[in-house]
């Protein structure tokens, strides 16, 4: 059984600007101890597919208007809120791009990994305590107990980041959603905090959801990857199958975007125009207007979710047609 | 190949220090000295605090500079009067990160585009409307966003509403600061080939900051690195990809993620110990030696200079020379850099 399986997922914001449908049809599986990527732009609906999954939309504006979180067995969108609250931090952790917006920042560090752990597991202040002492030296803090009583600000950007992850693993959690971790964060210190993100991940086989927009983050540390554009999963592989051989033609603009510092440089691959205005999406595929490779029945029709491999879907009126000649051009 | 270039800008052992009071005080700049050529795009980078926005300011003296000189066509900016800085600002231009800050909101896009043309005194009424929707052109902005209002458009748009904006006054010389750091991926390689052909298509030289070093290398033909406000490699782009000689550059490059998860799996990262140290009390001798996995005693004491290690590759270390420039190669303890 899959740890995670969310099926056909909408969420709606009623704006001023119209109905934004923000995730509109998502459906995927986790499985225990992977990482599944979610990469796209802003505005594509990755946020907001995770806030759902935690159930953490604020409402209004917005709604989960239909579909399926289950994890472990049983539908997160079905339960209580007081039910949801226990799973969330417990067994579902989160970090967050901003480190200094989640922490409080009049509470010292120690007393702020302690709540969680007496909260979910019962612990006694004595055994919060040190159990928060052992979360700070597994996340890399030197000086573990006698930093464990500073605030937030006396702490640098990438500390505090290893003290949100530390929070979020406080209570072994099965599943972590980390929303951008290292985007605020230099290359230098964004390295450190991925390789320790690697490095829990296979100590306490957590599964976990990446939430980035940076392709090669999501190349060096996901199992799965899912592109998401205007509320849609645009498309879903193994992340090597993906980077390899993409099969839908904005993945494959979107790579080709990225300078490659290997290569010479000339002119770089740009994709034209804009991301559409997802408040007023047009009857055909969304990525249309943008696309090269558009034809008629692209601004017609919305395309179908094709199926190229057991394990590789492409939202395009020509996917297995994008496919085939990726894997052409990998055989030349 | 490249020609001989004139130099455009020179910068001499400029530095920025703000007081912080209590005896505090961030040498944001400290000590940089470093020629632009004309019609090239030096990228300098660095990470968050390392001065090196301070420096592009400090350049175009929107920020003071402490000490130091910049000679703009051989003119020393520094000595000039209020009036003559004026002048010479209408060939220095700045984009700034921040399309959504650095517009104001209540003036149309033709009133932010037009301004320079009036406060230079180069065009007015028919003639400064139709440069401005030439100028939108340009940036790839249709004419008829004239009357519209910043908030109406994204964040990419805007950036070209600030490139537009920097070229109403024809300069030679811009400053982009971060220019690309808050747009989308695909956003982003608009921007880029956009400044590649205005650079082409207007003879013009820029100066490239960013911490994005994929960026970096994609648009510039030299590259100088910054650390903790003072310069500590510089070489063409290529070669400090390739090449690198300072173990901060090495640690830097390899600290990338490159999109190509078979490179990724099998990739060796150079892992730097801790953050970057504060630039209020910055570290004694080289300012990397705390990170430096090549560090030895002497690091702490002398202040490395940049040295031309290689032909056109200079670096700030005092464990290569340019008879061992591969750090790998230098003998456990040896300084070669010091003799």
């Amino acid at each position: 059984m899959s740890l995670l399986e969310v099926k056909n997922l909408r969420t709606y914001f009623q704006t001023d600007d119209g109905l934004v449908k923000a995730v509109d049809g998502i459906s995927f599986e986790l499985q225990r101890g992977e990482t599944l990527g979610i990469v796209g732009e802003s505005g594509s609906g990755k946020s907001v597919t995770n806030l759902s999954i935690i159930r953490l939309i604020q409402e209004p504006p917005g709604r989960i208007v239909s579909g399926e979180v289950i994890f472990k067995g049983q539908d997160i969108l079905l339960l209580p809120p007081e039910a949801v609250r226990k799973i969330r931090g417990r067994r579902i952790a989160m970090i967050f791009q901003d480190p200094m917006t989640s922490l409080n920042p009049f509470m010292k560090i120690s007393k702020q990994l302690m709540e969680m752990t007496e909260l979910h597991l019962g612990h006694t202040s004595a055994q919060a305590y040190e159990h928060a002492i052992r979360m700070l030296e597994t996340v890399g803090i030197p000086d573990a107990r006698p930093r464990a009583n500073s605030y937030p600000h006396e702490f640098s950007g990438g500390m505090r980041q290893r003290v949100m992850i530390a929070m979020a693993l406080s209570c072994e959690p099965e599943l972590l959603i980390a929303d951008e971790p290292t985007t605020a964060l230099d290359v230098t210190i964004q390295a450190q905090i991925l390789e320790l993100i690697k490095k829990l991940k296979q100590k306490t086989g957590t599964s976990v959801i990446l939430i980035t927009h940076d392709l090669g983050v999501v190349a060096g540390m996901t199992d799965h990857v899912i592109v998401m554009y205007a509320g849609k999963i645009f498309e879903q592989a193994r992340t090597r199958e993906l980077f390899a051989l993409p099969g839908n033609p904005y993945t494959k603009g979107l790579l080709r975007s990225v300078p490659d510092p290997t290569a010479e440089h000339g002119k770089l691959y740009q994709i034209p125009g804009l991301p559409p205005d997802v408040a007023h999406l047009k009857p055909g595929c969304p990525f249309a207007d943008r696309c090269e490779r558009a034809e008629e029945i692209c601004r017609r029709e919305f395309p179908p979710f094709v199926e190229l491999t057991p394990d590789h879907h492409s939202l395009c009126h020509f996917a297995s047609e994008v496919y085939a000649e990726s894997t052409n051009a990998k055989g030349a | 190949m490249q020609k001989a270039r004139e130099t455009l800008v020179a910068i001499r052992d400029l530095k920025v220090h703000f007081n912080l009071g209590h005896n505090r005080v961030v040498k944001a700049v400290d000590g940089v000295t470093l020629d632009i050529l004309e019609g090239e795009t030096l990228g300098l980078v660095g990470e968050s605090g390392c001065g090196k926005s301070t420096l592009g300011r400090a350049v175009l003296r929107l920020t003071e500079p402490t000490g130091g000189q910049v000679f703009y066509r051989n003119n020393d900016l520094a000595r000039l009067s209020g009036r003559q800085l004026r002048e010479q600002r209408r060939h220095l231009q700045i984009i700034f990160q921040d399309p959504y800050a650095s517009l104001n909101p209540r003036m149309t896009v033709g009133q932010i585009v037009g301004e320079p043309l009036e406060t230079f005194r180069l065009a007015r009424g028919r003639e400064a409307e139709q440069r401005v929707q030439e100028l939108l052109e340009t940036v790839g902005l249709s004419k008829r966003f004239i009357k519209r209002y910043p908030h109406e458009f994204s964040g990419g748009q805007r950036q070209r509403i600030g490139i537009a904006r920097a070229l109403a006054v024809d300069p030679d010389f811009i400053v982009a600061d971060e220019p690309i750091s808050a747009l989308d991926v695909s956003i982003q390689a608009q921007i880029m080939n956009l400044l590649e052909k205005l650079r082409r298509e207007k003879n013009l030289t820029y100066l490239f900051i960013s911490h994005d070093l994929r960026a970096i290398r994609h648009v510039s033909d030299r590259v100088a690195v910054m650390y903790l406000g003072k310069l500590v490699e510089i070489a063409d782009a290529k070669t400090i990809y390739v090449e690198p000689l300072m173990p901060y550059t090495k640690a830097l490059i390899s600290a990338v993620p490159v999109p190509d998860p078979e490179i990724e799996a099998t990739r060796q990262r150079i892992m730097l110990e801790g953050d970057v140290p504060s630039p209020i009390n910055p570290p004694s001798g080289c300012p990397f030696h705390t990170r430096c996995p090549y560090a030895i005693d002497v690091c702490k004491e002398v202040v490395p200079q940049l040295v031309e290690i290689k032909p056109a590759h200079y670096a700030a270390c005092i464990r290569i020379s340019p008879a061992l420039p591969h750090i790998e190669d230098v003998p456990p303890g040896a300084a070669p850099g010091l003799d």
